[in-house]
């Protein structure tokens, strides 16, 4: 199979105006990392999946590999075009071979236009029909094609007349339309009922054989990824930490992250029993990646290497209070001089300084009763020492280790994971 | 213990083109540590059924019926009046219903200020924190504004929110539809272990069929403003009664699924809704029947009640 | 008969008849001054300055009379004469201002809510400095400078009087252009390669001026009193280029004390009608367009008594509330 698309170290950063307060306590503006340092190659005339929860970076990378979004690094080759840097006046004719297809139906559509107008202005635009006759006649087809029939009906119907599935098919039929090569589907079933998903999905399925299509399939959902992908690209936090076929991901997945997916998807089988054991808290502030795997703060399988710092020992003690109740919290966060601040403490060691009436021993005290409480947890394996000096508590931490994307040992995939690839 | 009993409940709304009959003649009841999964599609009711039980339609929507509230008949008036201290909700999105201007302990003082007038702020502060943790949320971020905090921290103090004044039923709609798998995971697992320490009956409006089977103890499934089935969770997925249940379970996709199916035709037009039985024009069983007279409910050997002239020939009360 | 009553009742209750209404009478009123501008040369007794007739002068400042039943003014013109005149000088300079403002504001509002940037920035300062300017102090010195540059006359003072009303346009549709920039249909529009002219002339324009006829209705009486305003005060339509009711109102100022009523209740009751009517008017347009004004309409209907047939057996019917 040829190559299509070729994405390397793709980056795609937005800077978020910081407020007068931000500026004020000194942080500044913050650039969120959306698309971090992303390769991958799409082959011709298959289905790609991005899989991740929101704020993964999946539907920014979908945007970028359509030059919707400008490419903050790296390169975009679309069929030998390079997009990264083009000017949207440049990228407008290639829009003809690449198209999108939109999570909301409802609001894809131009409400004030006519399907037939709609899904005929494509056609205008690149100027690809010598005449009205000829674009009315290719619009019946494409509206044929996506089984909205009658077509002369369809034609002259309002986005608000049609139902949810109805609409995502006038969207897939406005993007056929110009037979592109490309089509980024960014959860076009989501919104969707149950009843119509499976016909959508067929849809785009037989669309892609009778037009050669390629497709990226953007989605939060396992299930549906599993039916209609070929390969399948886990995102978290703007970076891919597993890709492979289909059966390497559902069959053999090597990364913690994915397994915790695959666990937490619902079944409707009532034999099966919610599972309890899904990681801890949620995906972080793209503008402050933890260090090291993003993924390691909700990692149950994190150790030494992956990433420790002194926002996870926030974390953790902050869970041993939510545990131990609100009169544990009481005594043992007055022991703490700042406690919040542990939050935005550097990578290395990190000196926690007594509060008021408090010594250093105190401090210690705390964090060894904490030790005690959960030996276990991932957080103490990544803590290499802790010792009292100059009258504060100096917490050492395993330098971080960032994972990189390499072919998973004894499988077809790939994955940035330490466990896998030890350094 | 029944917490709530409704029966013959309906629920219509005014259009431009006629009434709307968005819930039409439902019966369903639940008790007390007992989640009801309540399914069904876009339109077909399960939502207006539970703005209904708040108290929470729009105007000019008429609803009538019997109610009971832990033995009490009660209408919509008293539903409303009812609504916190006794009917708790989640909804789906958390932010709508916290003020940004205000921090998280200020919302546990206002709520408690207006249910409870007579409790001391110390009082007041114990039990905001009790129910923050036992909704996970470090007592470290009481003094928090909610902009503070991730998606799923939100719906777990809206949880809060509602468990501290002690309902005894919870409507909760799509409360984890906006959310991510895992954190919806996290949000599932932990009100099935609330429903247990608060003992509360919890109505769990959804859409999909893979949180009701994780959560629920008995589905009702809703079609066109009617609840089609309703019973055990295994026993009806296991061997689902009426054609729509088995349909729309054929139809979810998941992850042991390795055909696509789906339902052919679309929702009914609730205005002027099919004859007979409602899912007639879509059903594959379908019958000369069905389309002339309305279905019967008839309850199987199994304490499952089905509306389906398949399963009609044994009427009996419940 | 107790059915009747209910559904009669139910039918006051509905809110929409509320703004059904506004937007009736206050149509209705429009509508009678529209008729009277258009068909003034018909229906004007006399001309606008016309102060005699066959040869005689008409009295000063006499009262409504068979003649004049309106009366007449210090310098013998026909009350009701000026009165018609005057909705078609009220009616040309309002149409223009309202125009001109709308397209121009219209126009800038989507273009600084599409573009953004510098231009948006450059755009919104510039408006809002105008925006908070005193409006009849602007009309005024706008007024000046053109009748300075072209000559007074109806244009003129439309011209003037559109400055004063573009930047509320502009706001309206900028706000709206901003939230519908970020819909997926305008995403969707970029990805089909359409270039940004095509983008706010096919996808935007047609969304976003949706609260506009309500903006021109509130604005037009807004201008009515402007107009009358900059008339009264000198600066306006001159006295021998069209009858003008603001200026007629200043002349009368001097009448009030003497007891005669006629010369200002005319003139001013005409631009208080008019005024309330395009108000109402535009509240009741903007009950009906205005999809985030508009409450649920409340149809009403009544719950029909629960028929055995709909029911298991179990469940005996009930009486509707």
């Amino acid at each position: 199979m040829s190559t299509l698309v070729e994405v390397s170290k793709l980056s795609v950063h937005f800077t978020l105006r910081g407020g007068a307060l931000s500026r004020l306590t000194g942080r500044g503006s913050a650039v969120v990392r959306a698309v971090d340092g992303v390769d991958l190659t799409l082959r011709r005339g298959e289905v790609l999946g991005l899989v991740g929860e929101s704020g993964s970076g999946k539907t920014t990378l979908g945007r970028a590999l359509l030059g919707l979004v400008p490419a903050t690094a790296g390169s975009i080759r679309f069929d030998g075009t390079e997009l990264a840097g083009l000017p949207e006046r440049r990228i407008r004719p290639l829009r003809r071979r690449m198209q999108m297809v939109f999570q909301d139906p409802h609001a894809a559509l131009n409400p004030a236009m006519d399907l037939g107008t709609a899904i005929g202005h494509p056609l205008k635009i690149h100027k690809l029909t010598s005449g009205e006759a000829e674009t009315r006649t290719r619009v019946l087809e494409a509206l044929e094609l996506v089984g909205l029939a009658p077509a002369e009906r369809y034609y002259s119907a309002y986005p608000s007349d049609l139902s949810g599935g109805q609409k995502q098919r006038a969207v897939l039929a406005r993007a056929a339309i110009l037979d592109p090569s490309l089509i980024v589907a960014d959860e076009p079933v989501s919104m969707l009922d149950m009843s119509v998903r499976a016909r959508t999905i067929e849809l785009m399925a037989s669309l892609r054989d009778r037009l050669d299509l390629t497709y990226v399939y953007i989605t939060h959902d396992l299930a549906t990824a599993k039916l209609f992908c070929d390969r399948i690209a886990i995102m978290y936090l703007g970076r891919i930490v597993e890709i492979g076929s289909v059966a390497s991901i559902f069959e053999q997945p090597r990364h913690p992250y994915t397994k915790a997916l695959l666990k937490a998807v619902p079944v409707p089988d009532p034999s099966r029993s919610a599972p309890r054991d899904l990681p801890r808290g949620e995906i972080p502030d793209a503008s402050r990646p933890p260090a090291g795997c993003a993924f390691h703060p909700r990692c149950p399988v994190a150790f030494e290497p992956c990433g420790w710092t002194g926002r996870d020992l926030r974390a953790h003690l902050e869970d041993r209070w939510t545990r131990l109740g609100a009169s544990a919290y009481e005594q043992e966060s007055r022991v703490f001089a700042d406690f919040p601040d542990l939050e935005f403490s550097p990578v290395g060691d990190v000196v926690v300084a007594p509060g008021r009436l408090h010594t250093a021993s105190d401090v210690l005290t705390v964090l060894n009763d904490a030790r005690a409480d959960a030996p276990d947890d991932p957080l103490w394996r990544g803590v290499t020492s802790m010792s009292v000096r100059d009258g504060k508590v100096v917490v050492g931490f395993a330098s971080p280790v960032e994972p990189r994307l390499l072919p998973s040992p004894g499988g077809s995939g790939h994955v940035a994971c330490h466990l896998h690839h030890p350094s | 213990m029944t917490v709530l009993d409704v029966r013959g409940l309906r629920v219509w709304y005014g259009s431009s083109r006629g009434p709307v009959r968005a819930v039409d003649g439902v019966d369903l009841a639940i008790g007390a540590g007992e989640v009801v999964g309540l399914v069904g599609e876009s339109g077909s009711g399960k939502s207006t059924l539970g703005k209904g039980l708040l108290g929470l339609l729009p105007d000019g929507a008429q609803m009538d019926g019997d109610v009971t509230l832990r033995g009490e008949p009660v209408d919509a008036r008293e539903l409303r009046r009812r609504r916190g201290s006794e009917v708790g909700l989640v909804f789906q999105e958390p932010m709508t219903r916290l003020d940004p201007l205000m921090r998280i302990s200020e919302h546990f003082t206002e709520l408690l200020k207006v249910h409870d007038p007579g409790v001391s702020k110390a009082q007041r502060e114990k039990r905001a924190l009790a129910a923050l943790r036992d909704v996970g949320i470090p007592p470290s971020r009481y003094q928090q504004y909610p902009h503070e905090f991730s998606g799923g921290m939100r719906q777990r103090i809206m949880v809060a929110l509602t468990l501290v004044l002690r309902p005894a039923l919870v409507i909760a709609d799509e409360p984890t539809t906006a959310l991510d798998v895992l954190v919806e995971g996290q949000i599932l697992a932990m009100l099935s272990e609330l429903r247990v320490t608060y003992q509360m009956a919890l109505l769990l409006i959804t859409h999909d069929l893979g949180v009701v089977a994780e959560t629920c103890d008995r589905v009702a499934v809703m079609y066109a403003g009617r609840i089609v089935e309703q019973g055990d969770v295994r026993t009806v997925f296991r061997d689902p009664s009426h054609p729509y249940t088995r349909e729309l379970l054929r139809s979810t996709i998941s992850l042991a699924t390795s055909e696509l199916h789906s339902i052919g035709g679309a929702p009914p037009d609730l205005v002027d809704p099919p004859s007979g039985c409602r899912f007639h024009p879509r059903c594959p069983d379908v019958m000369p029947i069905c389309s002339s007279q309305d279905p019967l409910t008839s309850r199987l050997a199994d304490g499952r009640r089905v509306e389906c002239w398949l399963r009609g020939s044994r009427v009996d009360a419940r | 008969m107790a059915g009747r009553f209910r559904r009669t009742l139910a039918t006051v209750r509905s809110t929409g008849a509320v703004p059904r209404w506004l937007l009736y009478i206050g149509g209705a009123t429009v509508l009678v001054f529209t008729l009277v501008a258009l068909a003034a040369p018909l229906i004007a007794p006399y001309d606008f300055d016309q102060y005699r007739s066959d040869g005689t002068r008409f009295p000063k400042l006499g009262h409504p009379s068979g003649d004049h039943p309106f009366g007449t003014t210090v310098q013998s013109l026909d009350v009701l004469s000026r009165v018609i005149w005057g909705a078609r000088t009220a009616l040309e300079v309002v149409v223009l201002a309202v125009v001109f403002s709308l397209i121009i504001g219209v126009a800038l509002g989507l273009i600084s809510g599409f573009v953004g940037g510098w231009l948006d920035r450059v755009l919104v300062l510039l408006m809002d400095a105008l925006f908070a300017f005193p409006y009849l102090l602007l009309a005024i010195v706008l007024s000046f400078l053109l009748s300075d540059a072209i000559g007074s006359g109806v244009v003129t003072t439309a011209l003037a009087i559109t400055v004063v009303y573009v930047p509320q346009y502009f706001r309206v549709v900028r706000g709206s252009t901003m939230s519908a920039r970020e819909l997926p249909y305008v995403e969707a529009a970029r990805v089909i390669g359409a270039k940004p002219r095509t983008i706010i002339v096919r996808y935007l324009l047609a969304n976003v001026v949706q609260s506009v006829p309500v903006v021109a209705t509130l604005n037009a009486g807004d201008a009515i009193l402007t107009l009358a305003g900059l008339g009264f005060l000198g600066y306006g339509i001159q006295p021998t280029e069209a009858a003008e009711w603001g200026y007629d109102l200043q002349r009368a100022v001097s009448d009030a004390n003497a007891g005669i009523w006629w010369t200002a209740l005319y003139p001013g009751l005409a631009i208080t009608v008019l005024v309330v009517a395009l108000t109402i008017l535009g509240e009741g347009l903007n009950e009906v367009l205005n999809p985030t004004l508009r409450r649920r309409r409340a149809f009403a209907f009544l719950l029909p008594g629960r028929s055995a047939s709909t029911q298991a057996p179990v469940l005996a019917a009930k009486e509707p509330r």
